[in-house]
């Protein structure tokens, strides 16, 4: 299942951008554009999204080429984390006051 | 309209049994947490977003006409570099908010087609035309004052996309307001003429921006379902009410005067009053028989036709790639 919007009825594709903001963080999620081609895309996500210097790199990924969870078996696929909070720091309670813990 | 089945399913519409995914939908928007693309939601909510985040997207586009007009033609190259930036910003408005529509199950080619068509609307106040340099102040900071006051709580819209997308437009309009107020301020401590211009330009604009937030609210049919769908924040009059209580202490310091003899502060309220909108012209406007309807609307249609070569070269040319790149 490809990311929403993406559809066979457009004549341009529909791509997702990723924008690194500064060196030392993650590439993140800012918004899709249309565009013929990836080179096209790559461009269109420079003049649409880091207009301000908002960015040091850009990803563009085809809408369709991303792959999700299934929407309808939300509730079960993350069931498994549920009810194991000693998975957390906060769980272990007993060591409070000692430094360094 | 197509809407795809899938992943878009739509449950059948029933008076009495509220499915299980109504009810989470139903759950969210009570909760005031966010609807993303792939959740249910009710007919009616997709095709009401669909409505609004196109419209909104077509005023974007069409609202880069009026200062396009004065790029060529700006006092200097500072105020030229600025106007490029500025109708730059609403053509990456225009295009935020189709990616956002688009996620509803649109697709980017049918809404041009709809407005190109002239079967879409968008906002009236674009169809006002902008004879003077002063308009590009009067723009900004009536036109885009009004349009920020409305979409601050749109970043709240309880549909996800949306609400990322007004977040963005909301911190790049900031700019055009100040850059607008910053226009008139010069011509006000200028010569008189540029005074009587600035002051003419305000007289023009001031009524049709307040009839930007909509109309009055007994006159709004839509609008209790998108408030109660968190789509909605506030009601019309209360953005327009907030909006003149903002206009009034910023036209004193321009020391323009706002067009409207009945404006006043109502002490026991703790707002202004103001005089009666002239809502037939504004109905007149969203039916077409504005000043520059048409005008607005064929010079769409010429950029549409003649960019189709360019279109269609890029599609052939990425083809072209693709098969290259699996030989």
């Amino acid at each position: 299942m490809s990311a929403p919007g993406a559809s066979e009825k457009e004549i341009w594709p529909l791509w997702e951008v990723f924008v690194r903001s500064s060196r030392g963080i993650s590439h993140t999620h800012v918004g899709s554009l249309h565009a013929p081609d990836a080179t096209l895309a790559v461009r269109n996500a420079r003049d649409l999204y880091t207009r301000r210097n908002e960015g040091v790199s850009i990803w563009v990924v085809p809408a369709d080429a991303i792959t999700t969870s299934d929407p309808d078996a939300k509730g079960a696929f993350f069931e498994s984390p549920a009810g194991k909070n000693y998975r957390h720091a906060s769980y272990y309670t007993k060591s409070e006051g000692v430094k360094h813990l | 309209m197509t809407i795809p089945s899938v992943p878009y399913a739509i449950a059948p519409e029933s008076a009495d049994t509220v499915s299980a995914e109504e009810q989470q939908f139903n759950d969210l928007i009570a909760a005031d947490s966010r609807i993303e693309p792939r959740d249910w939601m009710p007919d009616g909510y997709r095709k009401t977003l669909i409505r609004q985040i196109s419209q909104h997207a077509h005023s974007e586009i069409i609202g880069m006409q009026p200062e396009g007009n004065w790029i060529t033609r700006a006092p200097s190259l500072k105020r030229k570099a600025i106007l490029l930036a500025k109708v730059q910003d609403e053509a990456g408005h225009g295009l935020y908010l189709y990616s956002a529509a688009q996620t509803l199950g649109i697709s980017r080619d049918l809404m041009t087609d709809q407005l190109i068509a002239g079967k879409a609307r968008y906002s009236s106040i674009f169809n006002y035309p902008s004879p003077t340099w002063a308009d590009m102040g009067s723009i900004g900071w009536l036109v885009d004052g009004a349009a920020i006051c409305n979409q601050v709580p749109l970043c709240r819209a309880s549909y996800g996309p949306y609400g990322r997308a007004m977040v963005r437009i909301c911190k790049e309009e900031s700019f055009h307001q100040r850059q607008g107020f910053e226009i008139l301020l010069e011509l006000m401590n200028g010569t008189p003429a540029q005074r009587e211009m600035a002051q003419e330009s305000v007289n023009r604009w001031y009524w049709p921006a307040l009839q930007m937030f909509g109309p009055p609210d007994d006159d709004s049919p839509n609008s209790a379902q998108s408030m109660a769908w968190n789509i909605k924040r506030f009601s019309n009059d209360e953005l327009r009410q907030r909006f003149v209580g903002m206009l009034v202490p910023q036209a004193e310091v321009l020391g323009v005067t706002l067009p409207d003899p009945d404006l006043r502060w109502n002490e026991e309220k703790g707002v202004y009053d103001m005089g009666e909108i002239d809502w037939t012209e504004f109905h007149e406007v969203l039916a077409g028989r504005g000043p520059a309807n048409a005008r607005r609307l064929q010079r769409r249609r010429d950029a549409h036709d003649e960019g189709q070569w360019v279109r269609e070269a890029a599609a052939a040319y990425a083809a072209k790639q693709a098969v290259k790149a699996v030989a």
